[in-house]
């Protein structure tokens, strides 16, 4: 199924300075009994961001109206842990269309990939300007930059350029998915599955 | 050229190389839970397509399951709604699924091996991400997301760009009630969460040589707690032993020739790794964690180590000891439990139930404690009746509960209370793990056992003591 392309995206970006940022925190286990892919943006952070008789907790990032935006920025290993692909659709649900982050763990950085969340890896130094950028100014805009592979903290100017492997890139700004592409190549497979007993 | 295990087993079923991007992996064993799977069938549903190679696929059911009265409707609507689902789509595409009360069901890694699905050489996967279990057997198993069990149940392939190789070598003898999670969790404290992110790890040296097949579960299991994508043990005759003669295994003459591939798979003498590391056995010893990931593990004697002491943001840490109520250079032994959970698809398997039961055997549960004990599946819950297990534990005061994953992830009622803390055999310790404001202390079996019978955390070796005095 194809989804949303991504080419350029300007946009603030809502900051959660915070390492290891694992999947139970993204949507904890509880708000994975859905058999349909709607509403997890709803629980997105649910125990950071709701207290447990459902009233905001104040202090977390995402109940401050003074940050928005489509970028989310985390500490280094973000999104480790659980396989669940729902973490991503939280993300996706909640409205953030990019993650970045000086780490991330694999399946969560694949998981944002195969639904159209770009994943954007930066060096240490770069993610902590994107931190200070944001504390001196909450309306701060990044630019994230697909075709060049490059991310720009526009108020400085300062950038840096980010990985993603050709095939991924040409995904993403398509619009396209792995499944269009498998089975375009089904005749193949199914020449493999022959010579290969169960 | 000479090889990996992992890349002998990996470019094996390779289907088409992208120039800079993926490969095109073909996935031989395909299993399936109610989790994360209906997403991707309603995918499948959406493009009018069938799965491809149903048998390939097995479900079960065991996330979101309950673990007593399995006999009765779930009561939970949106649970019962979400394991129908399984049962219909397994239905509709005539896969194999061993639904709740059903002999085989159990937690799918556990069942994997029982029923032989698992064999060397094999690729797995499954959308979870201790699918890395399976790796024990010389397998290639890893987690996948839901976008990806769709790829797989429509073309039976997944593309994935190749990750690095790690060998980590454990040599020489494990000390008294170093158990393979310690041995787990000591490799994860040592190299972190992220350590071994992008790679795919192959464990190697006397102390894998010398581990059970469950032992060797165990293991590969946590590998995805240090960041790896799976892990993988080279087989042997251990391995053959295991699996001869379970029922998704060859027969006969396939036997025969399934042999003679899997006797060809260990990394070549030299075969070269992306990244090598080495630890002496002596080392370890029975390990807690004390805070909220995997990586903040310490050898039970020891005290929580101060934040000037570790890598990574001091904020980070501090928060987590928070979160823990714990603070720096505070001693583990002695401290305060309220819960124990024996299982998950870390360790609950019989020999997890074999060590617990041994060091409860002629104690008494501890009055302050709330025990879960959970079996992997109902193989395992056979095993604790006939090897008279089932009678220690309720001389003792516990009692068994029904298969699944149980307070491992907390989906169905076995929660545990908000500030409460859970000495826990399973695999993560991450806030709100095991419910909502829990507070978990990852540990092997023994650990597990010791606790439940003091009321406090306390090192199994000073029981095994007093047994070896009495």
């Amino acid at each position: 199924m194809a989804y949303d392309k991504f080419n350029i995206l300007k946009s603030s970006a809502v900051p959660l300075p915070i390492e290891n940022v694992d999947t139970d925190q993204i949507i904890p286990a509880r708000f994975l009994k859905a058999t349909e892919r709607k509403g997890f943006g709803d629980n997105l952070f649910r125990d950071w961001r709701y207290n447990s008789d459902g009233t905001p907790k104040e202090q977390f990032v995402l109940n401050n109206p003074i940050y928005s935006g489509k970028i989310l920025v985390g500490g280094k290993n973000f999104g480790s842990g659980s396989s669940r692909e729902h973490a991503a659709w939280a993300v996706y649900d909640y409205g953030f269309r990019c993650v970045v982050s000086s780490f991330f763990a694999d399946i969560f950085r694949g998981n944002c990939l195969n639904i159209g969340v770009l994943p954007v890896q930066v060096s240490p130094e770069f993610l902590d300007k994107i931190f200070k950028a944001i504390e001196a100014d909450p309306k701060t805009e990044l630019e994230v930059n697909l075709p060049e592979q490059k991310i720009t903290i526009l108020a400085t100017g300062e950038s840096e350029s980010f990985d993603i492997n050709d095939y991924k890139k040409q995904n993403m700004l398509n619009g396209f998915d792995d499944i269009d592409y498998l089975l375009n190549i089904q005749k193949d497979i199914e020449k493999y599955a022959e010579n290969t007993p169960l | 050229m000479s090889k990996t295990l992992f890349d002998k087993v990996w470019d094996s079923h390779v289907v088409k190389h992208i120039e800079n991007g993926p490969d095109v992996l073909f996935i031989d064993r395909h299993l399936v839970h109610e989790v994360t799977s209906p997403v991707a069938f309603l995918g499948l549903k959406n493009r009018g397509i069938k799965v491809l190679y149903p048998e390939r696929t097995f479900a079960t059911a065991d996330h979101n399951t309950p673990t007593r009265n399995q006999h009765l409707p779930v009561k939970d609507p949106l649970s019962a709604n979400q394991l129908k689902a399984l049962e219909e789509n397994a239905n509709a595409h005539n896969i194999p699924y061993w639904g709740l009360g059903h002999k085989k069901n159990g937690i799918v890694h556990v069942i994997g091996p029982e029923n032989g699905i698992t064999v060397p050489g094999a690729t797995i996967v499954c959308g979870d991400s201790h699918t890395s279990t399976h790796g024990a057997f010389g397998a290639i198993a890893f987690g996948i997301g839901t976008s990806e069990v769709e790829m797989v149940l429509s073309t039976q392939c997944i593309m994935q760009p190749k990750p690095k190789s790690l060998r980590i070598n454990v040599n020489g003898e494990l000390s008294e009630a170093v158990t393979p999670k310690d041995v787990a969790l000591f490799i994860i404290s040592k190299l972190s969460t992220s350590g071994a992110t992008g790679y795919f790890a192959e464990y190697a040296g006397d102390v894998f040589k010398n581990m059970s097949m469950e032992g060797r579960m165990t293991v590969c299991n946590l590998s995805i707690e240090m960041g790896a994508r799976g892990g993988m043990i080279a087989p042997d005759e251990t391995t053959f032993e295991y699996i001869k003669g379970r029922e998704y295994t060859p027969k006969g003459k396939d036997w025969d020739a399934a042999m003679e591939y899997w006797s060809t798979l260990y990394s070549d003498d030299d075969a070269e790794f992306d990244k090598e590391v080495t630890f002496d056995a002596r080392e370890i010893e029975p390990m807690i964690t004390f805070g909220t990931n995997p990586g903040m593990g310490i050898g039970i004697s020891k005290d929580i180590p101060l934040a000037e002491s570790i890598d990574g943001s001091p904020a980070t840490y501090k928060k987590s000891l928070e979160y823990m109520d714990y603070n720096e250079g505070e001693a583990m032994v002695g401290k305060p439990i309220d819960f124990v959970f024996l299982g998950s698809c870390t360790n609950g398997r019989i020999e997890d139930f074999r060590a617990f039961a041994s060091i409860i055997k002629g104690r008494k549960k501890a009055d302050n404690v709330t025990a879960w004990l959970v079996p992997g599946s109902h193989k395992v819950e056979a095993a604790i009746r006939e090897e008279g297990i089932l009678d220690v534990l309720t001389e003792a005061g516990f009692e068994l509960r029904e298969p699944g994953c149980s307070a491992c992830l907390a989906m169905n009622d076995d929660k545990i209370p908000a500030g409460k803390y859970a000495v826990s055999t399973s695999n993560r310790n991450f806030e709100g793990r095991q419910g909502p404001g829990a507070r978990t202390l990852l540990a092997s079996p023994l650990v597990a056992a010791a606790a439940a019978v003091t009321g406090k955390v306390t090192d199994p070796r000073e029981l095994m003591q007093e047994e070896v005095l009495a």
